[in-house]
Order: C-alpha cells, then sequence, then structure tokens
C-alpha cells in the first residue's frame, strides 16, 4: 500500500524532547487523517514515538529504517 | 535498510493498549504538576524537558516553583532586590535567569554548565532557555511561589512575562487533590 503523505518533518540531529515536541507542533496543523512523515536520527524516538501515539490517539501506521541511524514514523492525524 | 509496520515493529505489552486498564489508571485528569525547588541547571533542564513533552502528549501542564527554582523567573537584568540587607545579599548571590543556572556538581565557577550546554550544542539538545520559550508555546503554565517572591523581597515587576498569578500551597495541593499527577523536583 503507498501511502499519500502530504506533510514532512526533518527531526534528524535534534535529541529528546524535540522530535515529539516538533511532531507534536507539526501534526496541530493538519487535518484529520492527514499523513506526517518524520526524519529522526534519535534511538529514543523509536519508543518515545510509540508512547506518544498511544497517549495522543494518532496513528502510528509505519516505522522504518531508511537509512543507518536514521529513523522514519509515518503517523496518522487523529 | 529493513521497512517493518509499526505494529510489528514496536514490542508493546497488550496491557499498555488495552482500553480497559487504560480506564483503570488513576490518572485520568491528564494533567501534570511539577513542583521545581531546585535552582540546578540540570533539574531545569529536566524539568523542562518532561513539561514540554507532556503538553506536546496533551496533557495540561503546570509548573509550580518555589525557592532556589524562583530565581530562573527573575528577569536577568533585575539584580539587587529586597528591602533588607539579608534579601539583597541573597539576590547579589543568585544571579537570575534561566541562562544563568549552575549545576549541582562540576559547577567550578561556571565552567561546567558553560560545557554541558556546549555539548548538548553539539548533541542537538534544546538549552533550557529554548525549552522554556518551547514549554511557552505550548501552553504549560508557569506558576510563581507567593511565599518565596515576599521572602526574597521581589516583586511582580521583577518576573519575566508569560507567568501564571503567584500562588501558594493550597493551590498545588488542590490541583494534586483534584488529580494532577504531582512531582517534586
Amino acid at each position: 500500500m503507498t501511502l499519500l503523505i502530504t506533510h514532512r518533518l526533518d527531526a534528524r540531529g535534534l535529541a529528546c524532547p524535540m522530535p515529539i515536541v516538533k511532531s507534536a507542533q507539526a501534526i496541530a496543523g493538519l487535518v484529520s487523517g492527514e499523513l506526517l512523515e518524520v526524519l529522526a536520527t534519535d534511538p529514543g524516538s523509536t519508543k518515545d514515538f510509540a508512547a506518544w501515539a498511544r497517549a495522543t490517539g494518532h496513528e502510528l501506521v509505519e516505522q522504518s529504517t531508511p537509512d543507518d541511524g536514521v529513523y522514519r514514523f509515518v503517523l496518522r492525524r487523529k | 535498510m529493513t521497512v517493518e509496520s509499526a505494529p510489528a515493529a514496536i514490542a508493546t505489552p497488550e496491557r499498555e493498549t488495552s482500553p480497559e486498564l487504560r480506564e483503570q489508571r488513576p490518572n485520568r485528569t491528564n494533567e501534570l504538576l511539577i513542583i521545581l525547588e531546585s535552582g540546578d541547571l540540570e533539574r531545569m533542564w529536566g524539568t523542562l524537558i518532561l513539561a514540554t513533552s507532556a503538553a506536546a502528549a496533551g496533557m495540561k501542564v503546570s509548573v509550580f516553583l518555589t525557592f532556589w527554582g524562583f530565581y530562573p523567573l527573575v528577569r536577568p537584568g533585575v539584580r539587587i532586590t529586597g528591602q533588607n540587607w539579608m534579601q539583597r545579599m541573597l539576590s547579589f548571590l543568585n544571579r537570575p535567569g534561566i541562562d544563568h543556572l549552575r549545576m549541582s556538581r562540576l559547577n567550578f565557577a561556571g565552567m561546567g554548565p558553560w560545557m554541558a550546554k556546549r555539548l548538548a550544542r553539539s548533541q542537538g539538545v534544546a538549552l533550557p532557555g529554548e525549552l522554556l520559550e518551547i514549554a511557552g508555546s505550548l501552553g504549560v503554565r508557569l506558576i510563581p511561589c507567593q511565599m518565596t517572591m515576599d521572602l526574597f523581597g521581589l516583586r511582580r515587576e521583577d518576573l519575566v512575562d508569560g507567568l501564571e498569578e503567584p500562588a501558594g500551597a493550597t493551590t498545588v495541593l488542590e490541583m494534586i487533590a483534584n488529580g494532577a499527577t504531582p512531582l517534586f523536583i
């Protein structure tokens, strides 16, 4: 399935809590159902994005490691 | 390169997602209250990281700043304050502002914080001053302790902008009684 990603956020090089904080700010500008792609290099973000999705209700649609040390998250705004 | 779908990639125990158990969690108000008593750089840093993370996750967050945690709320330019020599000495010995915090260990007359901030910069860690600004934009409420303000001889106009009305212990206890998760730092 191909996901239609309309919004992207580059959080590479940022440490906790900035990837989550910037994602929260970015996803607030989306309408329900839209997708946000986030790139991060913080290894802790794999756990944090899952917890953040559970807390907020946004859906973590996809999680991958496109490059060594880069984490990619696709989130759907609730 | 590995591509995984989210449910498989995250080892999440079933209980974390179970709505029944989520309902049973004691904190149903989704509210966090941090009581910051310390003026140490590392504790302020931790406070702001928790506060911004919680606000980003949709929690209502309040930080009550008391005693040594109070000076970061004083305008950086405000130096000798107070009505008597003890208050004046206190203000002289405690340089105010979020950018002038000392570390509880390895302070070395400011070398420690300087190095910690340089390291933070190189590691992509946001500095306390930046986090404080973000906290404000995320709606984190900063509540100054009225008693500390009086004790230190500070006035409302000595404090930075964007603060809530000063309050006391009863206000804080009421928030806890109403279900806010309290942290004392």
